[in-house]
């Protein structure tokens, strides 16, 4: 038994309805803080019922360069030693291309670059109307560093968590396999994802099963719009039973879950009976069952 | 040669030889979908087309291109190779490396590659010359040709791999000259998105009428907007009406430069991995539509261009 446990939805391509069902889950889990990881575009906050957010914190990605052109001599040091390209002809620092590795800062020898912590987005801890938490960030748009503010968003969460004694965190996690999913991953006891029957939805599929297991951590799959094509839907339950993952089952393409993001719900509230409903609540049963195993 | 099909090559020859970017924001917008049946259009009006996959993350677009793969190499990064014989463990490579790649310890320093920025800096610092250029896989990257003579290249990012930017760039360095480049951009706002357009003539920004969709649509074209991007906005699976997009849209003065309804028929060729434009021809017009829009945005760009440098 461990102490808090970490419940992470991904879903490798985007767009599977991710967001949709962990937002409909975390009204299900009962006693438990949730954490939006999709910095770069966060979505989950718009679909539950938030208080006030109680804390806003700022997140420093890392530093960039700056040339001063007063003490700057021209010499042209920083153009050979960045591997990025970022210094022009006149000697200007492109912030987009520039990664903050400080190149330039150390080896101007005329001391004439200023590399400073930049804002790069902001935290915010909520409250909401089921008295847990919520943690969820925005990344200024174009920062670096996203899988340095998912950690930040991860141990917000953790002191959350901490403080009321709950014992789950459900994450929402962002697309992709990269950089941000791997900080939404690492020390995770359990990932959920969310996958949809079409060929890409199965490509999607097995690369991000490859990285949970790379990382160790047991998985559990959903077929959400199981209803798009029967042959994908097979073909990712015996993709979960020939890799030893958890199948939780399939969600039939529901056009009311749409309806209920224009209305700031979830499907659960809006449509309890329809068959979607039905299933986000056997998949919660069962996520229960193996979250009381772990 | 009729008016109309004048006014047509004009337009197309605006976007030869420039870079069109789709983007979105949120993931799952439809961006591939309407990348792959653009490059299909353009390449099936004779034009020179190349597609560029930097979603190299969850490349998809091979599964609609279909393309015949003949060249694949491995990409690679520089990360420091440490002589263990001349380090002396003083600690400055890992006090100065701002991604905490290096450590340290009595008895040697021990690198953690996937934290590695690739550069270069521990190599020019280290005062007894113990470190030099080594380096590392982190993905493949494949070119070929596909759906009649479509230059195709992908990155694929290895499993497990943070540094998705690097494989972007090297996508990136196969621009072939005079073509028109489509470029698929990986989903977000963050640093493989901003590398990816950051060259781009003209960003598309494909979005849904969702609420999570114009979220997301905002935060990605405020970032275009601060890079100066020239931006269109296609508005794919349609239905209904949605106003808070179309209120945001024109205060924006952002133009849609295509619709596509909500069609259970392009979701039933999608889910076969097909081109939807080759099995529902009806839907050519509003290619060439979309073509002449991004024609008319690309020459936006290029007029301006000219101007600066005069």
């Amino acid at each position: 038994m461990v102490g808090i446990k970490e419940m992470v939805v991904v879903s490798g391509k985007g767009g599977t309805g991710k967001t949709s069902i962990a937002g409909a889950l975390s009204f299900l889990f009962r006693n438990k803080v949730v954490a939006d990881c999709d910095v770069d575009a966060a979505n989950l906050h718009m679909i539950l019922r938030l208080d006030e957010v109680l804390a806003t914190k700022e997140f420093f990605g890392g530093k960039k360069a700056k040339i001063d052109p007063e003490r700057c001599t021209d010499c042209g040091k920083c153009r050979d030693v960045c591997l990025y390209d970022a210094v022009s002809e006149d000697f200007v620092i492109d912030t987009v291309s520039c990664e903050g590795c400080g190149a330039c800062y150390f080896l101007c020898p005329a001391g004439a670059v200023d590399f400073d912590e930049r804002l790069s987005g902001y935290c915010y801890v909520c409250s909401t109307e089921d008295n847990g938490r919520f943690i969820f960030a925005e990344m200024l748009p174009g920062e670096e560093n996203s899988g340095k503010l998912v950690t930040m968003v991860r141990n917000e969460a953790r002191e959350e968590a901490k403080k009321a004694g709950n014992e789950l965190i459900l994450i929402d996690g962002p697309p992709g396999i990269g950089c941000p999913v791997i900080s939404s991953l690492t020390g995770t006891h359990l990932a959920v994802i969310v996958t949809e029957p079409t060929p890409t939805g199965a490509h999607d599929l097995k690369r991000i099963v490859e990285l949970t297991k790379h990382f160790q951590i047991r998985t559990a799959v959903a077929v959400n719009k199981s209803d798009i094509n029967a042959s994908y839907v097979r073909e990712a339950q015996q993709f979960c039973k020939d890799n030893g993952l958890v199948y939780l089952g399939e969600i039939p393409y529901e056009p009311k879950i749409t309806e209920a993001q224009k209305e700031a719900k979830t499907i659960l509230d809006i449509a309890p009976d329809c068959v979607a409903s039905g299933a986000i609540r056997g998949i919660h049963a069962k996520l229960q069952s193996i979250l009381e195993e772990l | 040669m009729s008016k109309m099909q004048y006014a047509y090559d004009k337009d197309m020859k605006m976007m030869q030889d420039r870079n069109i970017a789709f983007a979105s924001g949120k993931g799952g917008t439809g961006k591939t979908t309407i990348a792959v049946n653009l490059a299909y259009f353009l390449s099936y009006s004779r034009q020179q087309v190349q597609y560029l996959d930097c979603d190299v993350e969850e490349p998809n677009g091979h599964i609609f291109l279909k393309p015949k793969i003949d060249k694949s190499r491995p990409a690679n990064v520089l990360v420091p190779a440490i002589d263990k014989d001349k380090c002396t463990s003083c600690g400055e490579c890992s006090a100065h490396c701002q991604f905490n790649a290096l450590v340290t310890l009595p008895k040697g320093v021990l690198l953690f590659p996937e934290l590695c920025h690739g550069c270069g800096l521990c190599i020019h610092i280290c005062p007894e010359r113990a470190i030099r250029d080594g380096d590392r896989e982190v993905g493949l990257i494949e070119e070929g040709t596909a759906a009649g003579d479509i230059d195709f290249i992908h990155g694929v990012l290895n499993v497990g791999e943070p540094m998705a930017v690097p494989l972007i760039q090297e996508v990136k360095r196969h621009y072939r000259e005079h073509y028109i480049r489509i470029i698929d951009a990986p989903p977000g706002t963050s640093c493989p998105v901003v590398k990816t357009i950051s060259d781009a003539d003209v960003v598309v920004m494909v979005t849904e009428p969702t609420p999570f969709g114009l979220h997301d649509l905002k935060i990605a074209v405020s970032m275009a907007k601060s890079m100066g991007k020239p931006i269109g906005v296609v508005i794919n699976r349609q239905n209904g009406e949605f106003p808070p997009l179309d209120a945001y849209l024109s205060k924006n003065d952002l133009p849609v430069i295509m619709a596509l309804p909500e069609d259970r028929e392009i979701a039933r060729h999608y889910s076969m991995g097909k081109i939807f434009l080759k099995e529902l021809p009806g839907y050519i017009d509003r290619f060439m539509e979309l073509a002449f829009n991004i024609g008319r945005l690309a020459g936006i760009r290029k007029e301006t261009r000219q101007v600066k440098e005069w």
